[in-house]
């Protein structure tokens, strides 16, 4: 297999080991003419395994006894207690609604707007004036998401805004942030001023690579600016289109959950509170791990569902998929 | 075409009112917060406050400036995001330069395992189990190790590594370089670019998280500055977890929210202007092949 290349970082070679199995005797060989290589990935292996796959073996405690401070894996089984308790929660159902409630407004609003933004800024021929309003629409994504909820609560303040121009207008002001009726609109209003500028880039980028013959080939068969955008524009970004949307299903469950935590109040929880602080308040601020870990479980295999879901969908149906 | 000009004419007028209002709703809040910072108290309760300050005055700064917490919080973060980013470039820059090489073997399992944690992530709970059982409360570890490596930087890194050419390293390899050297001295030194994206894109992570802090720090002169704000603003919307503090809470002024708001976008404000490119072709080189 490697006959013809010579591996410089060995002089010496040694002849190979007796194969027993081809397998096992090109893994050796690999590992000993690229063992530099592989000390560099000892690290980052050690990062994901650590960090990443533990915490997912970490999830056996929704289905143990765990006691803080106890072993990390839990005490003993308890089978699906938890998973049992947590359906039969109320509550749990209530913030299961509001999670699928706001994750589909923000799916309807924040998928689409990029798009049209991007469409809009393409038909701008003033290269500058492009760029400008390009920079200005990217801020907001470089913002903690503390700071923005500190401008969200200053603009929907009492004294903010919002109420300035409902005064003005001779209407009672409204304390917004207390009201769970105002919730949901706020949210998603914010995530479109958070997000859409820089949900552009992908169909910007993606529309530079639309070739110009087709424009002109579509101009010749007498099609109009709308017909242009609708049958060679629109086309041309669909691959984009869809692999933003699947990766937008696949998070659709995972509703910002660090904003949820900085906006929502107990007098909003009713629109407010989503699973992941719902579970945040069960697991860490009350101390019920197991069950808040069942909770987590559960969401996170509903958004792989989802993702692999979408994706397989697309391929059937768009052609196009992620893997 | 000649009637599609006016009709295309019209909707030019149209697109560049929307953009308009695109850019002025964008940079509104950015403008009220500025104002408000300058304002008066009496002002800005009453609600007079909106792109002008009213009753102009620096006090507020001062105050804010002279809270010796505010200070220790700031140079937090700034601590942890220098180590933070120090260490997360240098394990992405390794694990994407062993997923660049395309014949080496086990890459795809290699790849595998990255990209999986993309879709599926173990949760809160278990993380927070995992930091507390590692002891890792209480110290930059906890800010900084759980987020070494952000998979949608290494595809970036791994896809800019691959598109150089090949013939510099073989090259290097046939003078016996080995692996480390060729990577310090041949292909770091290409990859500037590429190198400056991560460091932002880390860095700025970085100096804006907040819930590390929040959730693995118990003692005040920890937290990062993010931490700070978030306890000032937990105020505002009246009364979230715990009612001793809120209640003070509540009696922050709103122009400390606004000046700390302030303090804490302008880093990143005044950088804004010059690193937005890189960020715009980092997710382009990522997108190429996400």
């Amino acid at each position: 297999m490697l006959t013809a290349q010579a591996s410089p970082s060995t002089s010496t070679e040694d002849p190979p080991d007796p194969p027993l199995r081809p397998r096992r005797r090109s893994w050796a060989q690999a590992l000993r003419r690229d063992w530099q290589l592989y000390s560099l990935a000892v690290l980052p292996l050690l990062f994901f395994v650590v960090f990443r796959y533990l915490p997912m073996l970490g999830n056996v405690i929704a289905f143990r006894r765990y006691e803080p401070g106890g072993d990390l894996f839990g005490e003993y089984w308890v089978g699906l207690r938890y998973f049992r308790m947590f359906l039969a929660d109320p509550t749990f159902w209530q913030v299961f609604t509001n999670t699928a409630v706001i994750g589909t407004l923000t799916l309807l609003f924040c998928f689409p707007l990029p798009i049209v933004l991007a469409l809009l800024l393409n038909e701008v021929r003033t290269r500058w004036l492009k760029g400008f309003v390009q920079t200005v629409s990217y801020l907001p994504h470089f913002l903690s998401i503390v700071v923005v909820a500190g401008l969200i609560l200053q603009t929907v303040s009492i004294d903010g805004v919002v109420n300035q121009g409902l005064r003005a207008i001779g209407q009672d002001p409204v304390a917004f942030i207390q009201e769970p009726g105002w919730f949901r609109t706020i949210y998603v209003s914010s995530e479109v001023w958070q997000t859409v500028g820089w949900g552009t880039i992908l169909y910007l980028a993606a529309l530079t690579t639309i070739d110009n013959d087709l424009y002109d080939q579509a101009k010749v068969d007498g099609a109009n600016r709308w017909r242009q955008t609708w049958h060679v524009t629109l086309p041309g970004i669909r691959p984009t289109m869809i692999t933003l949307l699947i990766l937008n299903i696949g998070t659709f469950l995972a509703v910002g959950f660090e904003k949820v935590l900085l906006l929502y109040n107990p007098l909003t929880y009713a629109t407010a509170d989503v699973v992941s602080t719902y579970l945040y308040r069960v697991g860490i601020v009350s101390g019920s791990f197991s069950y808040a870990a069942a909770i987590g479980l559960f969401e996170s295999l509903i958004g792989l569902a989802l993702v692999l879901g979408a994706n397989s969908l697309s391929r059937r149906v768009a052609g196009t998929s992620l893997w | 075409m000649v009637g599609a000009t006016r009709g295309y004419r019209a909707f030019q007028a149209v697109n560049g009112f929307v953009l308009t209002v695109v850019v002025l709703v964008t940079l509104f809040p950015f403008v009220n917060i500025v104002a408000r910072s300058f304002s008066g108290e009496q002002e800005i309760r009453s609600g007079q406050v909106n792109i002008w300050p009213k009753g102009f005055n620096l006090t507020t700064y001062d105050k804010v400036m002279s809270d010796a917490m505010f200070w220790t919080n700031y140079r937090n973060t700034v601590f942890y995001t220098v180590v933070a980013t120090v260490i997360a470039l240098v394990l992405t820059t390794c694990y994407a330069y062993v997923l660049s090489k395309r014949n080496l073997r086990g890459r795809g399992l290699l790849v595998g395992i990255a990209v999986f944690t993309m879709f599926f992530n173990g949760g809160l709970i278990p993380n927070y189990v995992l930091i507390s059982s590692l002891g890792l409360r209480n110290t930059l570890w906890a800010i900084v190790l759980p987020n070494a490596i952000s998979v949608f930087n290494l595809l970036v890194m791994k896809a800019f590594f691959e598109s150089l050419p090949t013939e510099l390293e073989e090259a290097a390899a046939v003078d016996g370089t080995g692996t480390y050297g060729t990577l310090l001295r041949i292909v770091l030194p290409l990859s500037k670019a590429v190198l400056a994206t991560m460091l932002l894109f880390y860095a700025v992570s970085f100096w804006n998280s907040w819930f590390a802090g929040f959730l693995y720090m118990d003692r005040q002169e920890l937290f990062p500055v993010t931490v700070y704000l978030r306890n000032l603003i937990a105020g505002a919307t009246s009364g979230t977890d715990n009612n001793a503090t809120s209640e003070a809470a509540l009696q922050i002024a709103a122009s400390i929210q606004a000046v700390t708001i302030v303090l804490i976008m302008t880093p990143i404000m005044l950088v804004y202007p010059f690193i937005q490119r890189y960020f715009v072709s980092g997710v382009m080189l990522g997108a190429v092949k996400g």
